[in-house]
């Protein structure tokens, strides 16, 4: 499996995901990401659709924190391929009315794109405590797809900064929560 | 399993597939896909008759009388059947959400004996069995005679959004899979459980294969072969993902009287995602 993003790479990435929790304001418990799509050398490119959530670990609970798809196709076209994202559509995808006021929204390009979260505010709202995995899931049309799986604990007691990496849809992801 | 139970002439007879040879042959219904989203969906399926799995190359068979259950229960049509060489094709719009069926069926008795050194069935093909039916059509002491009660079940399954189980609902009838696992949600690295009815109840023992499809790709067929419990449940380990050939066998001795034994095939198309 080869690592598409350089190592070097990686320090920027989480600088990147840790400013966003210093911009905000002090008091409140944040989660930050920061994922990147990678630029890919194809003849066909189609933006992936990208699904991100939080999974609890032993109920299967699911927060949605993003979905980013076609929804601005006519007929809501672009719902077809929803289904693609196959992690996300099973665990949650599938039980939802689409759109998602603060959860859905247009696929994005290549590039490292930045979210924030505020605990106790939707999406995110308040997690109980537990294990649990933030997942990220990308499908691309006449593309291929790819889940990346950061798990962490609830609560946390200082700042922590969780990395992995995708090798095909996705290129780094980078989770930084600040209880 | 190369070693298959050959249909028996006079079972054949009343097949819904009716132009099938009496030949021990693979009948099956596979969808394009099986879990969908979106709206203004539908779904083109491929139906044949053909040994080699999904691979159409011996016989359309005859998919007129598919039925359909939709989510809600209630009956639902396929829509532009098109008969060609060796291969039926057709189409299901999706207009609810959650878990269709679609199925062909058929069961009971059937007498088979010899008059005059020529082969006779009851009841012949259009014709329905009944008490009296029988007792005018089998001779007393009809030679060769055997009565025997016989279901057969091919169908498969599709989803549009989130999968219910209305239309997995059992009819009491001949040899059926009663979903645990929803056949709708199966994936590669999971174990899915399927219990199988005969006329309502667990049918032990019955004899369940499963096939990935690509065959033709592999120089073996791969089957996993599973014989039912005590409650007629199955656990499968899939052989990775695909869409599978089910099919089960059953046969006791319990059978409705006048008929001495009682048989049930079952086929069914599954699909089972990578994880």
């Amino acid at each position: 499996m080869k690592n598409p993003i350089p190592r070097s790479l990686l320090p920027a990435l989480l600088l990147a995901a840790t400013r966003c929790v210093s911009v905000q304001s002090a008091s409140a418990a944040e989660l930050s990401l920061a994922v990147e799509i990678p630029q890919l050398n194809v003849a066909e490119y189609h933006k992936p659709y990208v699904a991100i959530w939080i999974e609890n670990n032993s109920t299967r609970a699911v927060t949605n924190l993003a979905v980013w798809y076609d929804a601005e196709m006519r007929n809501n076209e672009g719902e077809k391929w929803l289904k693609d994202m196959r992690q996300w559509w099973r665990r949650s995808g599938r039980t939802l009315q689409m759109p998602v006021d603060g959860v859905t929204g247009a696929t994005k390009g290549p590039g490292q794109h930045h979210l924030q979260f505020h605990f106790g505010t939707a999406p995110l709202n308040e997690l109980a405590g537990g294990d649990y995995t933030l997942r990220v899931e990308a499908a691309r049309e006449v593309g291929g797809r790819e889940v990346v799986d950061i798990p962490f604990s609830w609560p946390l007691t200082q700042t922590a900064t969780f990395t992995a990496s995708g090798s095909t849809e996705l290129g780094a992801v980078a989770v930084s929560i600040k209880p | 399993m190369l070693n298959k139970t050959p249909f028996k002439p006079f079972f054949v007879a009343a097949l819904v597939l009716g132009s099938v040879a009496v030949q021990a042959h693979r009948a099956w219904i596979v969808p394009q896909e099986t879990v969908l989203s979106g709206e203004n969906r539908w779904v083109s399926f491929d139906a044949a008759v053909s040994n080699d799995i999904f691979l159409a190359n011996y016989n359309p068979g005859r998919f007129v009388g598919v039925q359909v259950i939709n989510p809600d229960g209630s009956a639902g049509q396929v829509e532009n059947l098109h008969t060609g060489k060796y291969r039926s094709v057709f189409d299901l719009p999706l207009t609810q959400e959650g878990t269709y069926r679609l199925f062909i069926a058929s069961s009971g008795l059937r007498a088979l004996w010899e008059e005059d050194g020529q082969r006779r069935m009851y009841p012949g093909r259009g014709e329905q069995y009944s008490a009296e039916g029988f007792a005018k059509a089998v001779p007393e002491n009809a030679d060769k005679l055997v009565v025997s009660q016989a279901s057969r079940r091919m169908e498969t399954f599709v989803t549009l959004g989130a999968p219910s189980r209305n239309a997995l609902a059992v009819s009491g009838q001949g040899l059926e899979l009663l979903a645990v696992t929803h056949p709708n949600d199966l994936f590669a690295g999971e174990e899915a459980s399927f219990r199988f009815l005969i006329d309502g109840e667990a049918a032990q023992g019955a004899d369940v294969t499963l096939i990935r499809e690509g065959t033709r790709y592999r120089n073996a067929q791969e089957a996993i072969t599973l014989k039912t419990n005590s409650k007629g449940e199955i656990t499968v380990r899939w052989n990775g993902a695909g869409r599978y050939f089910l099919e089960a066998e059953y046969k006791d001795n319990k059978a409705q009287k006048p008929a001495t034994e009682r048989s049930g095939s079952y086929v069914a198309v599954l699909e089972v995602l990578p994880d």
